[in-house]
């Protein structure tokens, strides 16, 4: 796909298109009122240029309807600029549902991808193409932010939050991505290259290189045993803890009657602070470990936590809500 | 230089004066509202995220003493108010004592502050390397309720078993008391500078119905103070209360 | 001249430094400014100079990231904020509305010390291992990690927000209630207007920064945890504390640069402005709307998608009232008599520049467009634009219209079109190869950059050494005039604010008998004594066709 602008990156993903087209929309009308007001101010000033010392202009006062127009119109056309950004800006904050999960760590003055199956890559990332592509961000230290131009999109790291971001790569290709918020001394080499390859060559890349690299889901199995969270958290429910079966992704009712989805964000503040969300009929029983894991090693328990989605649930000893209708 | 009374240069007219010295007090206040405002926000944000080192936080706090201050401060606002209207209606040496009074308000207010200063620093609970919410229920002190330290103790037990970060929400907390009330202390230390400044003024005989503006200005900023302390009483020393 | 006015009443540095005459401070913060305004200058310089290359020419990446904040901290707090309001404001307000001085003399030359307090403490940061945080200070970068000397730079900030807040409640106490008799609210010049609208963003907003500057100053220093996520502080806190501020922050560097626009035009097309009362609520609208959208620095940090909403929907709603200021002056030129002299030229420069920059806006207020461009060299092209192409430009075109007041001298007219022409030029041939750099997806805050983005540095650098030329001539010329410059008579436009019915330079207490107000403002047909009336042709035949 070539690029439709002028100045601007290679088209590579299925929101750069719409973000061109929304800067060619937008830019139209600007140039439009831009041209406008310039060309009258030379024309006036050429017009109406002072032909005698002592001449005054004409008095006019003003003009309540030209006033009216001149605000409704541009108002009106900021309305479909916002409208047609907020579109887009919605569906970016909303990745879809079966979107492939790379985790992404970004520290002081480097970035680590995990894919999948557990490959780590540093200062790179291989995608493939034609699929979406999900994108979790946390960060080590300070605020960093994940940018990649010929993609059109970023999003933020900030410590203490996981931040996401989605797109779908449309033409395999290698492209830079940049940290784009000041984050200290090597910000401004604290890059790389992502990689967009054919789905069939993404696979056998994935698998080609997995040698010694740990499976986060075994890694975050084995955390799970090390760390005790196994004696609570029996699988079949009759534990002093809910069973983590197919928890993941599911609505989970709360002591106070309130559902939850028990989504990336609630896995991490469960672990860290277990007694901010009490599952329905248990106990504020389960420690913090604040401090004692690093972020890799809830992002692995986290993928731990995911995998138990296809183990059985039990019939009682689970938080999942009770569905009435299809999730 | 200039004498009360006398019309300053820039101004046309005394009633000018007067008006003008009234809104640039009431201007500044307004600044003063999102001074303190900005505070009371991260407070109230921060409360809601910690609220059980906060509440314990605010247990912490001697509500017999805050309370006190609380009717002092209003005491001294009625003081306040005494005096502007002595002034306006020609009684000097009213006006005289009642600032006088204010200003021995205003001390009490600030001498039971620092014993309130006093106790967070013997229990250790100012922010920095000594803070430990455990030492107080640890270290009885003569005076203490012994029964009421217990109940002390098994709150914050718990609540390092649920959290252990505890400790670091504490110290948020305790950095926003000594912030807000420290700030507040300060206003208050300037009120009573600008009351001594009064008082010396008043004894001059300075204050006539034609002419009273600094006390009625003073007065602005003074009740302005209270007020301050009236958010504050309840936000720090009586939310989550329960001992 | 052998009368006496405010420049030779009294001689001696002390009845300088403890003046109380509202024209003698404004000089005072005329020096300051102008001192501040060269050392930020300077680093833009070193920027640039640095960026000619992709690795770097000049300095080390520490350097380099020094260099960019302290440029944007003593540009925006230093000159930027004070420029207008404290050296035309000061200068002009009393004199417009027909007072004496301003309602608080001492507290005017107060906030003059109390600025240079603030900027000798962050003078002293920069002196002693400078500041690395970005202007915007964001956390836990600069609470926790960075190890330049970022609490004196701090202190330094929150000192001079005092200066600010006194400022600007002098001028709303002023404009309330030592207006001349006559001098209605709408029949205030907009330069008042525009200073009121101002004054009330500066004492509003200010404190806000104040506090959040002091809450993580004290962070830094004590290790607490309102900001920092590993003691369940949020470092998003900070930012929407910090924007509140800093949001409305660009009002008060825009709003006064309109007012100035707003008097230069009608002087200079000797005819009222077209719709007085839509530019005077406007500037409300924007100082009143400016404070609601301060989240939209934000929409890429993971906050909730409705609040990104809304702020960018409110986002588009401030950028009616500048519209319409833009309409309304283009339309004061119609049926206009124009002069081409200084103060227009930089006015029509405003205008242009102003446009594009706040056109630029509306890209970035677009949530699907702010995903790709935000924190772009685009962002950086958009606020250069509007501060000193907007800003800047209005505050050069003020001090040269309001010159001859000022000083009772005129300054060498060719020269001076030529520097603003010159200043035009070199800053579109500057900012906008930014805009592109920025779409191409360069990131701001960058010491060393990929080398396709390179010829677009070199474009920019080139214009940066014309724009520096353009700031050098009138800083020249303007000082030679005051010793050389032809004298200026009471009303050389003329112009028909009150300011000008009182000698140039003005004695200390402004007006020898209180005037009283009869008129209307920009009123030069009925204005006998601007001696223009008498005998001028009128219009229609002149004009032709229309």
């Amino acid at each position: 796909m070539q690029s439709q602008l002028p100045f601007s990156p290679d088209q590579a993903s299925n929101f750069a298109p719409h973000v061109d087209d929304l800067m060619l929309f937008i830019t139209l009308i600007c140039l439009f009122f831009a041209v406008a007001v310039t060309a009258a101010i030379i024309i006036f000033f050429f017009k109406y240029h002072r032909k005698s010392p002592n001449e005054v202009g004409v008095p006019i006062h003003g003009d309540s309807r030209l006033e009216a127009a001149w605000m409704i119109v541009p108002l009106i056309l900021a309305m479909g600029m916002f409208g047609w950004g907020a579109v887009v800006y919605v569906d970016y904050r909303h990745a879809p549902p079966d979107a492939l999960d790379i985790y992404v760590i970004g520290k002081q003055w480097m970035w680590k991808a995990q894919q999948p199956n557990g490959l780590r890559e540093i200062n790179e990332l291989h995608v493939p193409a034609g699929r979406d592509v999900r994108l979790i961000l946390a960060s080590e230290d300070v605020i960093h932010d994940f940018f990649v131009p010929a993609f059109r999109v970023k999003m933020d790291v900030v410590p203490g939050h996981y931040n996401t971001m989605w797109f779908r790569p449309t033409k395999p290709g290698r492209y830079h991505f940049f940290c784009s918020q000041y984050c200290g001394t090597n910000h401004a080499i604290m890059g790389g290259w992502v990689t967009v390859m054919e789905p069939a060559d993404y696979a056998a890349w994935l698998s080609g290189s997995s040698g010694a690299e740990a499976n986060p889901v075994v890694a975050g199995e084995k955390l799970f045993a090390e760390k005790a969270c196994v004696t609570c958290h029996v699988g079949n429910g009759t534990g002093r803890a809910p069973s983590l079966n197919g928890v993941f992704g599911a609505k989970v009712l709360l002591a106070d009657g309130s559902t939850v989805v028990a989504d990336e964000a609630y896995i991490r503040e469960s672990i860290l602070q277990p007694n901010a969300k009490i599952v329905a009929g248990y106990q504020p029983l389960m420690p913090t470990f604040q401090g004692q894991l690093t972020e890799e090693q809830i992002l692995s328990l986290t993928a731990y936590i995911k995998s138990l989605q296809s183990q059985p649930v039990p019939a009682t000893g689970s938080g999942i809500a009770p569905t009435t209708e299809k999730r | 230089m200039h004498r009360t009374g006398e019309l300053y240069g820039q101004f046309e007219t005394l009633e000018q004066q007067k008006e003008t010295a009234a809104l640039g007090m009431w201007v500044f206040l307004v600044t003063e509202v999102l001074f303190f405002g900005g505070m009371f926000l991260t407070y109230t944000i921060n409360r809601r995220a910690f609220s059980t080192a906060f509440g314990i936080g605010s247990n912490t706090l001697d509500i017999k003493l805050g309370a006190g201050n609380t009717v002092v401060l209003i005491m001294s606002s009625l003081t306040m108010a005494m005096a502007v209207w002595s002034a306006q209606v020609g009684k000097k040496k009213l006006v005289s004592i009642f600032l006088i009074a204010t200003l021995g308000l205003g001390t009490v207010f600030l001498g039971v502050k620092a014993v309130e200063y006093k106790q967070k620093f013997d229990h250790h609970l100012v922010p920095g390397r000594s803070f430990d919410m455990k030492y107080h229920p640890a270290h009885p002190m003569p005076g203490d309720d012994l029964e009421e330290l217990d109940k002390e103790k098994q709150e914050v037990d718990k609540a390092f078993a649920v959290d252990p970060d505890i400790n670091a929400h504490g110290q948020l907390y305790f950095s926003l008391y000594f912030g807000m009330t420290g700030l507040h202390a300060l206003h208050m230390i300037i009120g009573a500078g600008l009351l001594l400044w009064l008082i010396k003024a008043s004894f001059a005989g300075r204050f006539t119905p034609q002419y009273n503006t600094p006390v009625e200005v003073v007065g602005l900023y003074w009740h302005f103070v209270d007020i301050v302390w009236i958010y504050l009483f309840p936000l720090l020393y009586l939310i989550d209360r329960h001992r | 001249m052998p009368h006496e006015d405010y420049l030779n009443a009294r001689y001696g540095i002390r009845s300088w430094l403890l003046t109380t005459d509202h024209k003698r401070i404004a000089l005072l913060w005329l020096g300051s400014v102008t001192v501040f305004f060269f050392i930020g200058g300077l680093f833009a310089t070193m920027i640039r100079i640095h960026l000619l290359t992709p690795t770097g020419y000049l300095v080390t990446p520490e350097t380099y990231n020094k260099l960019f904040t302290m440029h944007g901290v003593a540009m925006i707090f230093f000159f930027l904020i004070p420029s207008i309001p404290a050296v035309l404001g000061n200068f002009l307000i009393p004199l417009m509305i027909g007072a004496k001085d301003l309602a608080f003399p001492k507290i005017n030359l107060l906030s003059w010390y109390i600025y240079m307090l603030g900027g000798c403490f962050v003078l002293y940061s920069f002196a002693t291992g400078g500041l690395d945080t970005g202007w915007t200070f964001y956390t836990p970068l600069s609470s926790i990690y960075s190890n330049s000397a970022v609490t004196p730079a701090v202190i330094g900030i929150f000192i001079n927000g005092f200066s600010s807040i006194l400022t600007g409640l002098n001028f709303i106490v002023t404009i309330h209630t030592m207006r001349a008799p006559g001098m209605t609210w709408f029949r205030l010049p907009l330069f008042v207007w525009a200073h009121y609208a101002t004054s009330l963003v500066m004492i509003l907003g200010t404190p806000v920064i104040a506090i959040t500057l002091l809450l993580a100053g004290l962070e830094r220093m004590f290790h607490l945890g309102f900001f920092n996520p590993a003691l369940g502080g949020d470092p998003i806190l900070f930012q929407h504390l910090f924007w509140f501020y800093s949001h409305p922050a660009v009002y008060i560097m825009i709003l006064p640069a309109m007012g100035v626009i707003s008097e230069i035009i009608p002087t200079f097309a000797r005819k009222p402005i077209f719709g007085y009362s839509f530019i005077a609520g406007s500037s409300i609208a924007i100082a009143v709307i400016g404070f609601l959208v301060w989240a939209h620095h934000m929409f890429v940090t993971g906050e909730s998608v409705y609040a990104a909403l809304t702020f960018s929907f409110l986002s588009y709603l401030v950028a009616i009232p500048s519209a319409v200021k833009v309409f309304n002056w283009t339309s004061t030129l119609y049926k206009g008599s124009i002069s081409w002299d200084t103060p227009m030229i930089y006015a029509f420069g405003f205008i242009g520049l102003f446009l594009i920059g706040g056109l630029t806006g509306l890209f970035l207020a677009c949530l699907g467009l702010d995903i790709h461009i935000h924190d772009t060299y685009f962002v950086v092209a958009h606020f250069h634009y509007i501060m000193v192409g907007g800003a800047v430009m209005g505050y050069v075109g003020g001090l040269h219209f309001w010159w001859p007041k000022i000083t009772g001298r005129l300054y060498p007219e060719a020269l001076a079109r030529t520097a603003a022409i010159t200043l035009f030029v070199g800053f579109n041939l500057t900012f906008f190869p930014q805009f592109i750099l920025g779409y191409l997806g360069m990131p701001r805050r960058y010491h060393t950059y990929p080398p396709e983005f390179q010829v677009l540095n070199v474009l920019s650098t080139a214009g940066a050494s014309i724009l520096a030329l353009g700031y050098l001539l009138p800083m020249l010329y303007l000082t030679w005039s005051m010793r050389y410059g032809k004298v200026a008579g009471q009303n050389p436009w003329p112009a028909t604010g009150l300011e000008w019915k009182t000698d140039s330079p003005p004695p200390t207490e402004n007006f020898d008998v209180t005037p009283e107000v009869t008129w209307e403002p920009y009123d030069f047909k009925n204005r006998p004594d601007l001696g223009l009336t008498a005998g001028a042709p009128s219009l229609a035949p002149a004009h032709g066709d229309d």
